[in-house]
């Protein structure tokens, strides 16, 4: 069978170009791989090559045609020991090569649930079920005071013990037992393989515990601070949350990055960023951010069982705050799951991590004048629990969310946005949020408590969408 | 540069012969190795055949290119086919591989099915990712290939991870992480390469050095070419390798393979190679003459080389090549066919494989 040679695309927006140049004559003898015509656009050449072997039998298109569509026969090509002649006179074009045979036409894929109705589609407010988290946490269930860093140290530790393919892996965190002495005494339980201290080299550090995750171990890496996790944030985007999708659901990558998130105190712009919003954005992670030392413990030990990539934001100003955790290695708390911490009636506050501390405040400053707010700490920014948020806000009618990060692109402003998504019509105010200020984060101790949110600002946001 | 058969031992611990050796590559002096290793006819034949398949494969790659069926990005190995089979020859079942952008022919050379890797191509659900990769983010678990990644060095500090994972198990793996002349210079390089002499993984580092990043040849990029000695502040031993002649490059893998699996940590091999095609399939070439080309491909093809072995030592005839090179291109055939043919994937899949499902405590 003669083989036409087609017309060859430089790209997949090419449509036609020039044929140049034929550098073989009609009854050449071709290898595959030999340049047989240059091709030109207005902005490129490109040489093309032979993929079959036998004799040059005719060329359709001459030297120096313009406009010469893409996939149109240029030549013919008679294989080996055919009549060259004959094939000339009898090749004729063949359509182009068939596309894939199309799909039957499906309605896009359904998304993830969500009380969320489709785009365009009015506002259909259902009766949506809030997250009951009395089961995590049983009334009767045996406590211990413990700080953050006691229960994040706890939990690390509790599932090295349970899993021998995980470890810890970062700068300071063996000899020196953590920069916030958050992995005390784990080198000396688990020794120097399972407990890693890392040259100053986020970027690199955080590639080899991806590395090692894509293989089925699975890493702690821990950041001195989220901000440093900058120099490492191709690995855990690129790397990290892509590859799962990338390989066909071939290569998971379970592995926590874990470190203090946001503002301390006194440290200035480059160490002071909530990357919160940042990481929320992006498909193939999941954004934890817990605020009690519970949820810190439960959530760190869910982490670290979960087969995905977590980012595990902390507080450096929580780590010496405690709360009261049950005892026991087998408290896991769900990611995922929103938590009604102070049950109310006429407002919804929404928050996480150290925003709690706002939202929990002003509730307390509210009731005082007879404002019962309903206060929700988050755990898991993504994926987000709106459902609880979204079943408060429905008995409330009025919200404020909370958050220590810029505004712009932020937490607050996506929940307001699902909010208005899901229950529009169960607002009888529009949806409030506090931030901190759209300024790099000053140094000098009266612009920095400026550039944060505090209580008044949030009891001032509850007033206002009560109208008070 | 000429592409010189020469070595040198740029790492601390140096060999007697080491010193002198990379004393005259400072110089810049080629020095030819005396005993270029011999293969067995069986070690030609395989070489010829799995160079064969690669070299077939990007050709029709190409052109499906050409004709529209690949969309996105194609970066084509023709050239460069000797690196990677020589690496596979030294190496064992179990062992890693991790690559960069340009990355069938590591895939083909790992045992991957020239069907799926082609219907990746093409973006069909019979592709090794389902067609959500495409050529750049291919993956095996069963063939321990570890990606076909798109970031200009991120292979390396994911590859020292994936030797970190052995160093971890103790399992005897190697991994080894290929990148290029370009990627040679990013940062994230030389934390791997701290890190991984630091804890003694075992890892190859294959600097395949085709001389150009993109359009930059190496010496308008870089203000050391010599690419074996970018582990000497390390004390990473390095070669660099005649990468068009197979057997030098499997010599000098099995050294390196040798080194890391024994615990003694890694080991750079400079490949010195050519790539007769563009960057990617939209790339003129406009940066390097004709003349460039022809020259290599006429005096230095990895394939040509061991046809020429074949035919003169090994008396091997025409009817043999014919009916290697026949079976050759059924296989590549058959690969396209499939890859023209198969169905795009589900509308469904655009929601898959974004997360796994937690096991349940």
């Amino acid at each position: 069978m003669p083989i036409d040679i087609l017309m060859p695309a430089l790209s997949p927006t090419m449509e036609q170009g020039k044929l140049a140049k034929w550098l073989k004559a009609e009854g050449d003898k071709i290898k595959a791989g030999d340049i047989i015509a240059e091709i030109e656009t207005d902005k490129a050449t490109m040489e093309v090559e032979a993929v079959d072997e036998g004799v040059l039998a005719k060329i359709l298109v001459a030297d120096g045609t313009d406009n010469v569509a893409v996939n149109t026969p240029i030549g013919v090509i008679a294989a080996d020991g055919e009549d060259a002649s004959a094939a000339a006179s009898g090749a004729k074009a063949e359509a182009p090569a068939p596309k894939a045979a199309p799909e039957p036409e499906k309605a896009v894929a359904e998304a993830p649930a969500s009380p969320v109705p489709a785009a365009g589609a009015p506002s259909v407010p259902a009766q949506v079920k809030s997250y009951d988290a009395s089961s995590e946490f049983p009334a009767g269930a045996e406590v211990v005071s413990m700080t953050v860093r006691e229960a994040l140290r706890d939990a690390m530790a509790e599932e090295m013990r349970r899993d021998a393919d995980v470890f810890v892996m970062g700068e300071e965190v063996a000899e020196y037992q953590g920069a916030y002495k958050v992995t005390q005494g784990l080198l000396q339980e688990f020794g120097a393989r399972r407990v890693i201290d890392t040259p100053i080299t986020e970027h690199g550090f955080a590639g080899i515990g991806v590395g090692a995750a894509l293989t089925g171990l699975k890493p702690i890496v821990e950041f001195m601070t989220f901000n440093f996790a900058m120099q490492a944030i191709d690995h855990i985007i690129n790397s990290a949350a892509k590859t799962l999708y990338m390989s066909g659901g071939q290569m998971g990558c379970p592995i926590v990055f874990r470190g203090p998130n946001g503002a301390a105190a006194r440290v200035g712009a480059q160490h002071s960023h909530d990357y919160a919003a940042w990481y929320s954005n992006v498909p193939g992670l999941k954004v934890v951010m817990p605020y009690s030392a519970s949820d810190a413990k439960g959530l760190l030990k869910s982490a670290i069982r979960d087969p995905n990539p977590i980012i595990f934001l902390e507080n450096e100003i929580l780590y010496g705050r405690s709360f009261d955790v049950p005892k026991g290695d087998d408290f896991t708390i769900p990611i995922g799951k929103a938590k009604v911490v102070r049950p109310g009636t006429d407002v919804t506050i929404v928050s996480f991590g150290i925003g709690m501390t706002y939202a929990l405040g002003a509730a307390e400053a509210l009731a005082k004048e007879g404002i019962e707010a309903e206060v929700i700490d988050l755990r898991t920014i993504r994926p987000m629990d709106i459902e609880t948020v979204i079943a408060s806000v429905q008995k409330t009618n009025r919200c404020v969310a909370v958050e220590e990060g810029f505004p712009q692109s932020g937490i607050t402003a996506e929940i307001g946005m699902k909010i208005m998504e899901a229950a529009f019509d169960y607002l009888d105010a529009p949806v409030a949020r506090v931030t901190g200020k759209d300024v790099p984060m000053p140094y000098a101790a009266n612009l920095e408590k400026l550039a944060l949110p505090n209580i008044g600002d949030v009891v001032a946001a509850a007033k206002a969408v009560c109208y008070r | 540069m000429a592409i010189a058969a020469r070595k040198t031992n740029a790492g601390a611990p140096a060999k007697a012969a080491g010193k002198t050796a990379a004393k005259s590559a400072a110089k810049g002096l080629a020095k030819a190795i005396p005993n270029v290793p011999t293969f067995t006819r069986d070690e030609e034949l395989h070489a010829y055949r799995e160079m064969l398949l690669i070299r077939r494969f990007e050709e029709k790659a190409g052109q499906m290119y050409g004709m529209g069926l690949i969309g996105g990005f194609c970066h084509l190995y023709i050239g460069q086919e000797a690196v990677v089979i020589g690496m596979q020859m030294a190496s064992k079942d179990g062992d890693q591989v991790i690559t960069g952008y340009r990355d069938h022919g590591h895939m083909l050379a790992c045992g991957m099915e020239s069907r799926g890797v082609m219907a990746e191509l093409t973006g069909r659900r019979g592709g090794y990712s389902r067609g959500k990769g495409g050529s750049m983010h291919m993956f095996s678990r069963e063939k321990n290939f570890y990606g076909g990644h798109g970031i200009v060095g991120a292979q390396v500090s994911l590859g020292a991870g994936l030797g970190f994972a052995n160093w971890y198990r103790q399992d005897g793996r190697v991994s080894m992480a290929y990148f290029g002349d370009g990627a040679a210079n990013q940062g994230q390089v030389y934390e791997s390469f701290n890190m991984a002499q630091l804890w003694k993984l075992p890892v190859v580092f294959v600097i395949e050095n085709n001389r150009y990043a993109m359009g930059t040849s190496v010496n308008r990029a870089s203000a050391q070419t010599d690419f074996s000695k970018r582990g000497v502040s390390f004390g990473i031993p390095g070669e660099q390798v005649d990468g068009m002649d197979v057997r030098a490059v499997r010599e000098a893998a099995s050294r390196a393979i040798e080194h890391a699996r024994t615990g003694k940590g890694p080991y750079i091999l400079e490949m010195q190679t050519y790539r007769y095609r563009g960057h990617s399939m939209s790339d003129p070439a406009k940066y390097r003459s004709k003349d460039e080309v022809q020259r290599m491909r006429e005096e230095h093809d990895p394939i040509e080389q061991v046809r020429g072995r074949l035919t003169r030592e090994h008396k091997l005839g025409e009817d043999e090549f014919k009916a290697i090179d026949a079976k050759v291109r059924e296989i590549v055939n058959d690969a396209a066919e499939f890859a023209t043919h198969d169905p795009e994937p589900d509308v469904s899949e655009l929601w898959t494989d974004i997360l796994r499902e937690p096991a349940q405590a």
